[in-house]
């Protein structure tokens, strides 16, 4: 009886172990083809830029958030829907800066650090990277320059895990040459 | 609770960057490279999953829980045929392959499928191996989206 009520809340959690595992064989990998911790970083942002530019049209084709008309409501939009539908937990939106342009996300937990521990060697390495570079990517699709990084991680001893994000700047769209 | 959507784009992107980045070695260890990766993944998501059941009765059952919890699990839904020839050989025959379903629809690109494959490949070797059973796992498709992984139970 109580296997088969598990199985359903089951299946949801293996999903996200899968791509957590997965995710770790990834940085392992990682880490054995590049010498040091900030190449790794490097590729695992790369990594998100790329993820990131094709999940936003998944997540738009899903969600029916329109445009955003601010930074404001995109912060909004990314704490409460997006990662809410990708990753199942809703970081808070805090730390604006005065002009209005920089905010932080918290998030109480990772789902993508379940089970793993940073060994003493790898201790720049930022093992969550990925997201970082999704964001950049999603945004970038969106019209929108920012710059994301990891202001605490709680795989480095902080208590929570906090992204930074900074607008930059909008990206003007590019209209083929002879389109006016 | 990560989307189904996250792992195949994450898969999706470690392909590509396999692919990308070991461009000067030869196409057998990328695959390599992938097939291990599912190992490890494989072996972690059966110990998981498998925990509070109770020991398989032999290698057939091992097998029809590969095809039906394992695969539904993980790719949500199950393996369509499963053929064996009762001496450790046993086909997985799925039909609608979530990783290939959104790669073509026919034959083209066949030459590319195997890449997509190679991960899966180890996933299946990865969660029998923590079975007990030490197998060779290959693929083999010819009419995307379907797809066929041979698995070779190795007797010692």
């Amino acid at each position: 009886m109580s296997r088969q009520s598990n199985r359903t809340t089951d299946s949801k959690k293996m999903n996200s172990e899968l791509f957590t595992l997965t995710y770790g064989a990834l940085v392992t990998q990682l880490c054995k083809d590049y010498e040091n911790d900030e190449e790794v970083n490097k590729q695992l942002d790369k990594m998100g830029y790329n993820i990131g530019v094709r999940l936003i049209e998944d997540f738009l084709a899903r969600s029916s958030v329109g445009r955003c008309h601010d930074f404001r409501e995109t912060a909004d939009v990314i704490a409460k829907v997006a990662f809410k539908m990708y990753l199942g937990i809703t970081p808070s939106v805090t730390n604006w800066s005065p002009a209005g342009d920089e905010f932080s996300l918290i998030l109480e937990s990772n789902p993508l650090v379940d089970f793993v521990e940073l060994p003493d060697n790898h201790s720049t390495l930022v093992y969550s990277n990925l997201l970082c570079g999704v964001l950049r990517g999603a945004l970038e699709m969106v019209q929108m320059a920012v710059d994301v990084r990891f202001a605490q991680d709680t795989l480095r001893g902080d208590n929570v895990t906090e992204i930074r994000m900074k607008f930059i700047k909008r990206i003007e769209e590019n209209l083929p040459v002879g389109d006016e | 609770m990560a989307d189904d959507a996250l792992f195949e784009f994450l898969h999706m992107e470690i392909v590509s960057h396999v692919y990308k980045e070991q461009a000067s070695r030869e196409r057998v260890s990328c695959v390599s490279a992938l097939e291990s990766m599912g190992f490890r993944v494989g072996q972690g998501l059966i110990e998981r999953f498998t925990k509070d059941s109770p020991t398989f009765k032999d290698d057939l059952d091992i097998m029809k829980f590969l095809c039906k919890d394992f695969w539904t699990n993980i790719f949500r839904k199950q393996v369509d045929n499963l053929r064996t020839n009762h001496q450790g050989t046993y086909v997985l025959q799925d039909n609608k392959f979530s990783l290939l379903t959104q790669l073509s629809n026919g034959k083209q690109y066949l030459e590319e499928a195997p890449k997509f494959l190679a991960f899966s490949c180890g996933l299946i070797r990865g969660a029998l191996s923590n079975l007990g059973l030490e197998s060779v796992v290959t693929a083999e498709v010819s009419l995307m989206p379907s797809c066929k992984f041979q698995v070779v139970i190795q007797k010692t």
